[in-house]
């Protein structure tokens, strides 16, 4: 059970049955009165936001949250499958769940899934994942324009802006929080 | 977290604020900090120390130092205010407390006005303070030339909520409007004072002679920010005792501890009208300053302890 007073950005709470975490706080208390506290929410399955302010009396139960580790195993039209790595079960997320996470997801990528109860609700990726570059234009010799990037798409589809040294069925690091160039890898 | 420079702007204000007042005949007091017993404020969580209380404000034991035949007195000194705490609220923050004898709370806007005015005047080179002598704060520009707006609550709700006052109180959302609603519009060109609150929210302010159902009561806003809370006092102990039963019924009913301070009601019976004003110094320090928070404004934060 959390009371109103332990609420601050970051915090899960249950509301309704529904798991939302806050994205904005503020304490306020005016001359005399009584102490209010300003949330702004985010469903974290509908991804609904809404504002509310709380007293310090009201009480909100702690949503049943997990993250388990699980492998993206394959995707099956709208349906993306995952197995837990530990118990072999498995599980499957929808297109739209996933968002821009598929821009970065691959076969056998390990990833944390969000569990709300027994349903999942949400993933998170690794950081930083390698992927091979599939398109790319080459290098034009002696090109002296000073152009510090190009753009290239890599195998899941997802185009960035890498160094211009960077070619076609080359391995590279991207930030998966940035969509972000960071490196070329040998492997 | 203060730097050296920003400490150094803090002493400024603390010594400018004392010659202020000493420049007008006020006497400075230093009283208790931890007392056996408070005011009892239904809203107002205090720290106890031993089997003793840290004072939520100085007032208890400044109203007694009228009782004994002082007229103008004024503190600065920290205060204690549990589970308060936020971008612009501190546990532990430092109060700015006068008291004129024979003055009402129109006297004291107008003295409080010439205080932040003198002050900014004094300091043209605070960070918080444009070229054109004017207040910048979160987007706004507040012009500080005296005389300032003056409102009261009920044409504020009524203006910024469009709703009326003795409607928000009988279905018990009046801070909720007040935050949300009212608050944001208060004191943006120019600093307000809201006046005249519904007597239930001044249980140490007078009822105004000419409507009962309010309170003498004034909040100084600017740029939307509460900066000060002052009062025409409340100084019948009988009817003082009333309003202090009230709150100790609600503290009760919260399951809190409340005692009537009985020194404190004694001693009420020898103070003669008097208007009474606390200022967050630490919120003036923070505009003056053009910080958004508190915790930039002060020496230390409790995370820093």
């Amino acid at each position: 059970m959390f009371t109103a007073s332990d609420l601050r950005k970051g915090l899960k709470i249950q509301i309704d049955g529904e798991p939302y975490i806050v994205t904005e706080f503020d304490f306020s208390k005016p001359g005399k009165g009584q102490a209010l506290y300003r949330t702004k929410m985010r469903n974290m399955i509908t991804g609904i936001q809404f504002t509310q302010t709380y007293r310090s009396n009201d009480k909100f139960d702690r949503p049943n949250l997990e993250e388990r580790n699980m492998q993206f195993l394959y995707a099956q039209d709208n349906e993306y499958h995952f197995m837990d790595t530990v118990s072999f079960e498995q599980i499957f997320l929808t297109k739209e769940q996933l968002g821009d996470n598929l821009s970065f997801l691959i076969d056998n990528m390990e990833v944390q899934v969000l569990f709300f109860g027994d349903r999942p609700i949400d993933v998170t990726l690794p950081t930083f994942v390698n992927l091979e570059v599939t398109v790319a234009d080459p290098r034009a010799k002696g090109d002296t324009s000073g152009t510090d990037t190009k753009p290239v798409t890599v195998q899941t589809g997802f185009q960035l802006q890498v160094p211009p040294f960077v070619e076609q069925g080359d391995k590279i690091q991207i930030d998966t929080r940035t969509g972000s160039y960071i490196t070329r890898v040998k492997e | 977290m203060l730097t050296p420079w920003g400490l150094q702007q803090r002493s400024n204000l603390l010594q400018a604020t004392r010659s202020f007042f000493i420049e007008r005949a006020y006497i400075e007091v230093d009283t208790p900090l931890r007392l056996p017993v408070l005011l009892p404020e239904s809203n107002l969580i205090p720290f106890t120390s031993e089997n003793w209380l840290l004072h939520t404000s100085p007032e208890l034991c400044m109203k007694r130092l009228l009782a004994r035949g002082c007229t103008q007195i004024f503190q600065i000194c920290h205060c204690f205010r549990k589970e308060e705490s936020g971008r612009i609220h501190q546990p532990e923050f430092t109060m700015l407390e006068w008291y004129h004898a024979g003055w009402n709370y129109f006297d004291l806007m107008q003295e409080c006005e010439a205080l932040i005015a003198a002050l900014c005047r004094i300091f043209p080179q605070m960070p918080g303070i444009d070229c054109d002598g004017k207040l910048c704060w979160r987007g706004c520009r507040v012009a500080l030339t005296p005389p300032w707006d003056r409102l009261t609550v009920a044409d504020a709700f009524r203006q910024h909520a469009g709703v009326d006052v003795d409607e928000v109180l009988d279905r018990g959302i009046f801070d909720e409007v007040l935050v949300t609603e009212v608050e944001p519009h208060l004191g943006l060109d120019r600093p307000v004072f809201l006046y005249d609150y519904p007597v239930e929210l001044g249980s140490l302010a007078r009822c105004n002679p000419k409507n009962p159902q309010v309170a003498e009561r004034f909040e100084l806003y600017i740029a939307g920010l509460e900066l000060a809370n002052g009062f025409s006092e409340l100084v019948d102990p009988q009817e003082q005792r009333h309003r202090f039963s009230l709150e100790i019924e609600r503290l009760q009913a919260a399951g809190k501890n409340a005692a009537m301070p009985e020194k404190f009601l004694k001693d009420l019976a020898s103070v003669g009208a008097t208007a009474g004003i606390a200022l967050g110094l630490d919120r003036l320090f923070m505009l003056l300053m053009g910080s958004t928070s508190l915790a930039e404004a002060i020496p230390f934060v409790p995370d820093e302890l």
